[in-house]
């Protein structure tokens, strides 16, 4: 389990998060939605300890982050993050097996284990045969599942991701939360597209301006009567018999700065 | 390639675990068993390289002194080998007082100066980084000046040069240190900015100190030493020194070697592998300024070293860093003790500095790297 409890972070005099609180439970896939801005990427930040709140505590099953080593807690919570790769020329399988790191002493080598685990990993994502590229010559879509690989070869019970769908098509961007929602994991997500969040999370929580705005089931949250104050659009929800589908479309015609 | 068709096909279970395994091969090591072969071969291939260097590069010079005796000649003074001497006075002291200690020095200066450019590199995900960024050799050279135009650091003796030039060089990186730290984290940009602040300081520091003292002489000394030599080489404390800082560079940095992978790609993604980077970093910055701070006092700044060998080193096994350290260090050492035969005999029976020969090898090289980036689209 995960949680954040009444967090707020600021960088410098701008609050970016207020009292925000989010909690996984034991496979639980809570998504994290809302607008640019709202504090998404930095909620996720705070839950693996990139940030520390400035209020609030985050715990990993009871356990405050903070408290945790370093390398404790890459054991037990796996991250996905963009990131420009560097220029160094890294190849698939390096980039993979850092995520045995934590597992591994300072003076102990890569195991065939690790190498079993990586393989695994890299052909689950479906980028087996992408092991003996340079990592940063990859597409955006194949940089993407590369990096999803690595976070499974960490084998954590917890899993957080940072827009895992930007840069796939559209199938790919199913295949990869339908492979995040089968894992058997603790997982936050943060999703701009909330069609997949509809389908792929069990939980939301929708943030602006670093409150939380709604939480609960996709069910409860994907309504136009909570989105439209927040994004500021026009929302229609559609039953498709096997769940919603959401279609936008813009709230008022009147031009920006033209007051109401 | 499908990774559907491997042999046994169980159907996809419907809720996978991490260390499921689905249908992959169970032996797939991803070529790593190879990969690893490789990496022997070089480490191993180099390493004959280095020693078949040493045993020339002593024999080669004004005198020059056949491979076998130059073996005869060690094999004397270290193991004291029962054969009987065949070989003279000068030749001894030639080789044993003169030449050893010099291609020694050069051998550990190369390999600290490339291991040095490679963990600069990883450590501000730049490939235009070496090991000078930090400022050192600033540093070391208004420290050096200042040692041959105004005596400063006399009360170390002999000494006195390499004294005053080291602590110039800790001087800088301590000062490179405090400004990049200023707000609480050291990011890449910070350091490369802090580095270029601090050097063009220093730099005008040296320069005033050499219009300042008005010898010519001087001038001529602190150019000199500016260029880098091995001149200085003899058996004695400082050049113990050296060999034991670089020798714990090396150690370290093939310890963190996961770590400077991970640093490699990013902040974020070093955090989430459970490496800290701003701690990690400030490890890399005291052994990395310490390692150049050493090497630096007792060579001068020897330039393109630490910036061209790293990349000749990945360009044949790779990028991990487990890999780059070790063959990285055995290529600078070699590629340096090289130089400096070129730079002690090309104008016999006077000598140039060995950085003129690095920056001539070392700047066409760096343009080709230019063109097959180009042609790479990196």
């Amino acid at each position: 389990m995960i949680a954040a409890a009444d967090v707020s972070f600021a960088y410098g005099d701008t609050l970016v998060l207020d009292g925000a609180r989010v909690t996984a439970a034991p496979g639980r896939v809570v998504g994290l939605i809302g607008p640019n801005g709202s504090g998404k990427t930095t909620l996720l930040r705070t839950l693996y300890g990139a940030l520390a709140p400035k209020a609030g505590l985050v715990t990993l099953d009871e356990t405050p982050v903070g408290e945790l080593r370093p390398r404790e807690l890459a054991r037990r919570l796996a991250v996905v993050v963009q990131e420009g790769s560097g220029e160094l020329p890294l190849s698939v399988t390096e980039t993979v097996l850092l995520g045995r790191a934590p597992h591994l002493a300072t003076f102990q080598r890569h195991g065939r284990d690790d190498y079993r685990i990586a393989a695994a990993s890299l052909a689950r994502v479906g980028a087996r045969h992408l092991a003996g590229r340079v990592f940063a010559g990859l597409s955006g879509g194949e940089k993407q599942r590369v990096l999803i690989a690595r976070a499974l070869a960490q084998q954590a019970d917890h899993l957080l991701l940072d827009e895992p769908t930007n840069h796939l098509d559209i199938r790919y961007q199913h295949e990869v939360l339908q492979l995040v929602s089968r894992l058997d994991v603790t997982t936050v997500v943060v999703l701009h597209d909330l069609n997949l969040a509809a389908r792929y999370c069990d939980e939301l929580v929708l943030l602006d301006g670093g409150r939380v705005a709604a939480a609960g089931p996709p069910d409860a949250v994907l309504r136009a009567e909570v989105l439209e104050p927040v994004y500021r659009i026009g929302v229609q929800r559609i039953d498709t018999g096997d769940g919603v589908q959401l279609l936008f479309r813009p709230l008022d015609p009147t031009p920006e700065g033209a007051s109401a | 390639m499908s990774s559907t068709t491997t042999g046994h096909n169980t159907p996809v279970a419907p809720a996978d675990n991490l260390d499921d395994d689905l249908d992959v091969d169970h032996d797939d090591d991803l070529g790593q068993a190879a990969q690893r072969r490789r990496t022997t071969l070089w480490i191993g291939g180099l390493s004959a390289g280095l020693l078949v260097t040493v045993v020339l590069a002593v024999g080669l010079g004004a005198v020059g002194i056949g491979p076998a005796t130059v073996a005869r000649i060690v094999g004397h003074h270290t193991l004291g080998s029962p054969a009987g001497v065949t070989w003279t006075q000068a030749e001894d002291s030639i080789v044993w007082q003169v030449r050893l200690p010099r291609v020694l020095l050069g051998a550990v200066v190369g390999a600290a100066l490339a291991v040095c450019g490679v963990a600069l590199q990883a450590m501000v995900r730049n490939l235009l980084a070496d090991p000078y960024l930090l400022g050192v050799t600033s540093g070391a050279s208004t420290g050096a000046a200042a040692a041959i135009l105004f005596g400063l650091g006399a009360g170390f003796g002999e000494n006195a040069l390499s004294a005053s030039a080291f602590l110039g060089a800790l001087a800088a990186s301590a000062a490179v240190f405090v400004v990049a730290r200023a707000g609480g984290r050291i990011t890449s940009l910070r350091l490369l900015m802090a580095g270029v602040a601090v050097g063009y300081a220093l730099y005008a520091a040296t320069s005033f100190l050499i219009f300042a003292s008005d010898s010519a002489e001087g001038a001529r000394s602190v150019l000199f030493w500016l260029l880098g030599s091995l001149g200085l080489a003899r058996w004695g404390l400082p050049l113990a020194i050296v060999v034991v800082i670089v020798g714990l560079t090396l150690a370290a940095l093939l310890l963190w070697s996961r770590r400077l992978d991970a640093l490699a790609i990013g902040d974020e993604t070093a955090h989430t592998l459970g490496v800290p980077p701003t701690r990690f970093r400030v490890q890399l910055l005291i052994v990395v300024s310490l390692c150049v701070g050493a090497v630096v006092a007792a060579s001068g700044g020897i330039g393109f070293v630490g910036l061209v060998i790293p990349h000749v080193a990945r360009r044949f096994v790779g990028a991990a860093h487990g890999r780059v350290v070790p063959v990285a260090a055995l290529m600078g050492a070699i590629f340096l003790v090289w130089a400096d035969v070129v730079a002690r005999t090309v104008l016999e029976p006077r000598e140039l500095p060995i950085g003129i020969i690095t920056a001539l090898v070392g700047a066409p090289f760096l343009l080709i790297l230019v063109r097959r980036f180009h042609s790479a689209g990196v």
